[in-house]
Parts: C-alpha cells; structure tokens; sequence
C-alpha cells in the first residue's frame, strides 16, 4: 500500500515487545544457514557474518525489515482475501436477488428490461408513472449505496488520508439525503404507495416507521460499531438519542391522532348509504395530511444522520456509515432468503 | 400584526395551529413532554384566523402550520422546531417556561 504506513509498522515493532530482541538472541546460533526469506533468496550469508559489529546489525535491522514486510504481505493477503470472499458472498446473494425479482415481473405479465406500460398494470394516470420512475430510481439509489459501503470499507481498511476520508464521508451522507429528495417527490405523488414501504424488501418493512427507518433505533444499532467514543461524545450521542425519541414519539402520536380522523372520515354518515363522492373526495383531503408527516419523518432522518457527523471523528463517521451501510445489506439479504427458503410441504 | 405579537409576548411557548392540523398536535406533544404547556390558539376557529395566517407569513412562516413562538420570538415551523431538539438547543430556549 503506502510506504507511511509501512514505516509506521516497523517503527512501532522496533518499539515493541518481543520479537527483535529474540531475534537478536538467536543469532548467534546460525552461522552457516542461509535464513528463511521469501523476499530475497539471495541474503544466504547474513547467518555468517559476525565479524564487524556495525555491519551485523545493519544485516540484523535489514532482516527485521524483511521480516516486518513478510508480515505485512501476509496480513494484506489475508485481509484482501477476506475482502474478496465477502464480495463473492454478496454477488451471490445479489443473484439471488435478481432471480427473484425476474421471477415476480414474468408473474405479474410484465415485460422484463422493457419500458413498463401502465395499461398492463391495470392503471392509468400519471401517478404510476410517478411510481414507476421512483421504483427505477430507488433500485439505482440502492446499487450505488452498495458500492458507497465497500468503497467505505477499502477506505477503512487501507488507512486512507486525512483529507480523503471527510470528502467520502460527505458523499455517503449527501446520497441519503438524495434519498430524502426522490422520496419527497414520490409523496407528493402517492403518499400510500410511499407509506405503504411496497417499495422495500419485506425485512426491511418490518421495521418501518412513517415511511422509512427509525432514526433512535439506528443510533443505537451503529455505536457500538464505531471506535471508542470520548466522554464527550458519549454523552452528545446520549441526549441526541433521547431528543429523537422524543420527537419520534410526538410524531407517532400526531400519526394516531391523523389514524383516527380518517378512520371517522371514512365511516363518516351512514354505513350502508353507498358511496358518497364529496365525502370520499373529503377523506382524500385528509390523506394527502400523510405527506406532512413522511416529509418530517425523513427531515428527522437528515438532521438526525447531519448531528452525528458533527459529534463524530471523520474516522468514526466513515465506521457508522460503513455500519449502517452493511445493516441495510443484511435486512435485504434476510429478505432474499427469506423468499428463497424452501416451502414447507402441505 | 399586533395580535399576533401580542398573543406571542403574552405566553412563554405558543403555538398557532390549525385543528385539523396533526402536525401541529405533534408539536404541542413534543412540548408537553419536555415539561412545557404551550399555548396553542387555533386559527382557523378565530374570526380574524385570515389575517393572522398572513401576518404570520410576512414574519418569515411560509404558510405552514405550526408557527412555534418562544419567549415572543418566533422560532419556525416543525422542521425548525425538530432541529433546534436535535441540536439540544430547544430545551435550552424552554427552561424559563418549564412547568415547576
């Protein structure tokens, strides 16, 4: 990788606990064996050359060196091995993934890679124009999440500067608030639909709350993940969990109260009068009352994501985002095999 | 306008909401939990409900419900409220109000 953090590598093994001095220790009983060194073959006569000091520990130091830089080798191996395992892993879920989805489309008559032409659907209008714009959007939305959250998982492993590490922070966190974005215009389009979370995996709606994630519960699922924080910190991120609760509850109870108006504008009259227009036209009104709320749940997201950035260390930062990123694959995944699992025979 | 000044020295938190308005009755809860009984007039139950609205839109609330007063300074709607919570700087603006 870079050579910093090589030089720093020594340097803190120079320091370190054991193994040069042992080194140093064994020396003295290899005289004529050439020493076992993948990277130079060539370095055969160090074991043989105890005749001048200064020149002993310079061939001493080079063989820590070396040694340092096996190391190392083998740890990187290691890790890009693990990377790649894990890529694989997710390719393979994402198969999975695709398979299924191709499978719902050919079921539901659709054309599969083709425009979607509404009529098929049995609807028509603009509104699922809409939808189906905002479906598009958010699998792409989805697939450059993925890549955010391996490029964020690189970055940690590989120690990236100080300057990089902010910018690709920002990043993921403008790409959710590019989420906020599309699905404020899909509110104004079809609030239900939005609400209805018919746009997420089945996991993932488990956990649904106005229209998307519980900011409080995230919060707590990602700090563990994260290094140690100051006391601080500790205490920041404590208040700023119980604020967005408070809030979470206010707006859960606004939502009961909005519950309650629809169900009496609904069962308005008498039950058993048919249908009537206006009042139908009136309940519609009040729906569109469901735009405020997902529009404050997902501000509420926003400044909550915004508020930690600001209580965090970039590096801590780029670990919850890293965190979140992965948590979000995993519902989906619990969600892919999930529909996957074999049914139980009758 | 002078009742709406008024209203909003007269008081410690106010809210000026809508009946209707499930927003606003989130808010008014969101005081209530931090220990503070704002007062909420509802504007669309008085006579000059037309009047207000617009003042409250020249002071810089775009039409929105609620218009959240706090020690007669208006503070925004729901979303200024919200990030003032989340900041930990709306119970700092709330602490002379709090019910003992």
């Amino acid at each position: 990788m870079n050579s910093s953090t090589y030089t720093q590598f020594v340097a803190s093994k120079r320091m370190g606990i054991c193994d040069p001095i042992h080194q140093i220790g064994m020396w003295g009983d290899f005289k004529d064996s050439s020493f076992p060194d993948t990277e130079e073959p060539s370095h055969g006569t160090v074991g043989t050359s105890n005749r001048y000091e200064p020149e002993t520990n310079k061939r001493i130091e080079k063989v820590h060196r070396r040694l340092a830089q096996n190391r190392e080798a083998a740890r990187k191996s290691r890790l890009r091995k693990k990377a790649y395992v894990q890529q694989l892993e997710s390719s393979k879920l994402k198969l999975l993934q695709l398979e299924q989805e191709l499978d719902r489309a050919r079921q539901q008559g659709l054309y599969v890679g083709g425009g979607l032409d509404a009529s098929q659907i049995g609807c028509s209008g603009t509104a699922n124009s809409g939808i189906t714009t905002f479906e598009m959007e958010y699998g792409h939305w989805v697939e450059e999440q993925d890549r955010q959250t391996d490029e964020l998982r690189s970055a940690l492993l590989s120690q990236i500067g100080e300057i990089e590490l902010p910018i690709l922070v920002e990043g993921c966190l403008n790409h959710y608030f590019d989420l906020f974005r599309l699905k404020a215009t899909a509110a104004n389009t079809d609030v239900l639909y939005l609400m209805s979370g018919t746009w997420k995996t089945s996991a993932e709606r488990l956990f649904f709350w106005i229209g998307g994630f519980r900011p409080s519960e995230l919060l707590k699922v990602l700090t563990p993940h994260m290094e140690p924080l100051t006391e601080q910190q500790g205490r920041d991120v404590h208040n700023l969990t119980q604020s967005c609760q408070q809030a979470e509850d206010a707006l859960s109870q606004g939502m009961v109260k909005l519950h309650q108006i629809l169900v009496e504008a609904v069962a308005a009259g008498t039950l058993g009068d048919g249908i009537i227009l206006p009042q139908m036209a009136a309940t519609i009104e009040k729906l569109e009352a469901l735009v405020r709320f997902v529009n404050q749940a997902d501000h509420l997201r926003q400044e909550t994501l915004l508020q930690m950035s600001c209580i965090l260390t970039p590096q801590q930062s780029a670990q919850g985002l890293l965190a979140l990123g992965e948590y979000f694959k995993r519902l989906r995944a619990l969600s892919s095999l999930w529909s996957g699992r074999p049914s139980e025979p009758t | 306008m002078d009742k709406v000044q008024r209203m909003a020295r007269e008081h410690g938190v106010v809210i000026f909401s809508k009946s209707t308005c499930c927003l606003c009755y989130a808010v008014s809860i969101l005081f209530q939990d931090l220990g503070v009984i704002p007062y909420v007039h509802e504007i669309d139950h008085d006579p000059e409900g037309k009047e207000m609205e617009k003042a409250l839109m020249r002071m810089g609330c775009n039409a929105m419900m609620p218009a959240v007063f706090i020690g007669g300074q208006l503070v925004g709607s729901t979303n200024e409220v919200m990030s003032l919570h989340l900041k930990g700087s709306l119970i700092q603006l709330i602490k002379p109000y709090m019910a003992v």
